[in-house]
């Protein structure tokens, strides 16, 4: 009598259950993952340029330059105190020295030929907000901020990288609780300044310093984008 | 599966740069419009800016018509004198040093030694004209007239002046402490350059 066994034989085996378990499954952790590595992948350096040396066509180092020869930062970001942008150098500033100090060497041969040509130097940028950012340095260095609480070490950067993510939450973090970066204002140059350089700790002198100098940064939208 | 992902991940994150890059040129940003490269133009030809000063004015040339000008034309307080000092230590020191002497660090690694502002031919300099080696630099020397404000020029020739006054005192304007607290210093300073010699240094 096995004749009379249905023409259309069982499609789903008994393992089917089983994948179909396995697909759900693994379908979400594919969601699941999805969003996990966006999220890992916004605030990671693929997509943030975080801690990535940049390379010039001068290999200008800020290690040898300012630790070195201790030029202060101002020599060359000459409007880093009243502007929004801080400058950066132009060919001139570098033969102020380099018209004879390792005047004939070809590490500085494109310096000297923007300077016989007059055709600028191209630096390539390694700190670079969004457009619709509005940032501005001169409030910041005048408020006491230090280069260092944003750029990090750059005295000691033989290329410079970008130390801090530059999202939105970075800068939120500091216009909500400045008490955690703000130093006294004549030591904003100073890159090797530390808190206990003051003999307090950072709250401590931070809050002191907070109320001194009135600081209020504003964490509306328009503050930023305007 | 996982190289998937991280694909159209990528694509996601991709999307965002529209509005990052926008057709403005940020400062110094590269154009290709212009033959040099550069989206910051050079002014035009005797155009002045709206602050400007008058280039044939004293106050620019730090000259007058006794020759260089004798006197600051502004006003010298302590805290324009604060503002000379921290700004000849930024933008002269790298060179004349702290003091004035000529040995600063990048003199040690071979630039030409300047003068020092203590030897009687610069002591005897009026303060004008200071402010126009500050400007318009001397020999192997550059302007600073790029890096350094007008004002700011004043300032470090005020603070140029300090540094020579310092280092050329008379004795007999000091205060008895200080002359006493001289005294010494001079003793310990020629007992260690004694030791030094018999330590064998030239
Ligand atoms: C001798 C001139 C000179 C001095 C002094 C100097 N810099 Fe720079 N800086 C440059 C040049 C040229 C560049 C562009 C090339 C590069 O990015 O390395 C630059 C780039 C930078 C950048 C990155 C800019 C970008 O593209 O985002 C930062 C940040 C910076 N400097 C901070 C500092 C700080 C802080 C100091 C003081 C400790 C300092 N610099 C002193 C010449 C100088
Ligand atoms: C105030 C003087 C001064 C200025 C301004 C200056 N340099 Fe230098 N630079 C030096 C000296 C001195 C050395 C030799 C370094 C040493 O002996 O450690 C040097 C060395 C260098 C070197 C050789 C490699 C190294 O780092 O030792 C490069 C490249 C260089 N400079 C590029 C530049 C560029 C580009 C600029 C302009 C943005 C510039 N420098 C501005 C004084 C200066
Ligand atoms: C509050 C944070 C902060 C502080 C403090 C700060 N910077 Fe910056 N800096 C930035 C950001 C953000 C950018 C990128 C700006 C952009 O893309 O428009 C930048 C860019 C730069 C650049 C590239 C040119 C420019 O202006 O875009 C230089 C050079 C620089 N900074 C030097 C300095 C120096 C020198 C100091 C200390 C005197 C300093 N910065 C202090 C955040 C900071
Ligand atoms: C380490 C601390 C710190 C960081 C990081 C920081 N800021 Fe600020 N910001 C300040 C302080 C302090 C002020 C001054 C507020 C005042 O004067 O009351 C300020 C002021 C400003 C102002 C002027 C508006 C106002 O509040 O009066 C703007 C615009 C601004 N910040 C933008 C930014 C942006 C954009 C970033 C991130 C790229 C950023 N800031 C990162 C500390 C910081
Ligand atoms: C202290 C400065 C600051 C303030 C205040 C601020 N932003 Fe931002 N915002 C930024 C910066 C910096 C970025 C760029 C982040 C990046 O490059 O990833 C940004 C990016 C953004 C973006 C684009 C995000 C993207 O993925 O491209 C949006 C949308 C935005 N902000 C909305 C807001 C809104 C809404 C507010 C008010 C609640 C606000 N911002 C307040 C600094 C600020
Ligand atoms: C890069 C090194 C360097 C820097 C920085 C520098 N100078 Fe000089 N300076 C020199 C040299 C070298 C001479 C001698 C020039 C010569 O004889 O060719 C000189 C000469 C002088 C003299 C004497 C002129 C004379 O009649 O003998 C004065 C005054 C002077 N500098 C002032 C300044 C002031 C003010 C600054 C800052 C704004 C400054 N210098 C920055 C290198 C420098």
């Amino acid at each position: 009598m096995t004749d009379n066994k249905p023409e259309t034989a069982q499609i789903f085996g008994k393992g089917s259950n089983q994948v179909v378990w396995l697909t759900i499954i693994l379908g979400l952790a594919g969601v699941a993952g999805a969003g996990a590595l966006l999220f890992i992948i916004d605030r990671g350096p693929l997509h943030t340029n975080q801690g990535v040396y940049v390379n010039q066509d001068v290999p200008f180092s800020h290690d040898h330059h300012t630790e070195g020869l201790g030029l202060d930062c101002r020599y060359c970001h000459t409007s880093v105190e009243d502007s929004a942008f801080a400058g950066i150098p132009p060919t001139a500033t570098c033969m102020n020295c380099h018209k004879t100090v390792w005047a004939n060497t070809e590490m500085l041969e494109p310096v000297r030929d923007s300077w016989q040509t007059g055709q600028p130097l191209e630096w390539n940028r390694v700190n670079d907000l969004p457009d619709f950012v509005y940032f501005n340095h001169s409030i910041h260095v005048s408020s006491g901020v230090g280069c260092e609480s944003c750029h990090g070490p750059v005295n000691e950067m033989p290329l410079v990288y970008q130390e801090h993510s530059l999202q939105m939450r970075w800068c939120l973090e500091c216009h909500r609780s400045p008490e955690d970066f703000v130093r006294p204002k004549d030591e904003v140059f100073n890159l090797d300044w530390e808190p206990s350089d003051e003999g307090m700790s950072q709250k401590e002198l931070g809050k002191k310093l907070v109320a001194e100098y009135g600081l209020e940064p504003k964490q509306n939208c328009s503050t930023c984008h305007r | 599966m996982f190289g998937l992902l991280a694909l159209a991940a990528l694509v996601l994150v991709g999307c965002r740069q529209d509005m990052h890059n926008q057709a403005k040129f940020e400062p110094y940003e590269k154009s290709d419009f212009f033959l040099d490269g550069s989206s910051a133009r050079v002014p035009p030809a005797f155009t002045v800016a709206r602050d400007s000063v008058d280039p044939t004015s004293s106050i620019y040339t730090g000259e007058d018509d006794n020759g260089w000008m004798s006197a600051v034309p502004y006003v010298v307080d302590e805290a324009f004198l604060h503002r000379g000092q921290q700004r000849f230590d930024i933008y002269c020191s790298p060179c004349h040093d702290n003091t004035g002497a000529g040995n600063g660090m990048i003199v040690q690694r071979g630039f030409k030694q300047p003068p020092s502002y203590h030897e009687q031919r610069l002591r005897d300099m009026p303060i004008g004209y200071f402010y126009n080696v500050a400007t318009n630099g001397y020999g192997l020397m550059s302007g600073y007239k790029a890096q350094v404000k007008l004002q700011d020029r004043w300032a470090i020739a005020a603070w140029v002046r300090v540094l020579q006054r310092s280092q050329n005192v008379p004795e007999g304007s000091l205060s008895a402490p200080d002359r006493e607290q001289l005294r010494h210093d001079l003793q310990n300073a020629e007992s260690s350059t004694a030791s030094a010699h018999a330590a064998g240094a030239p």
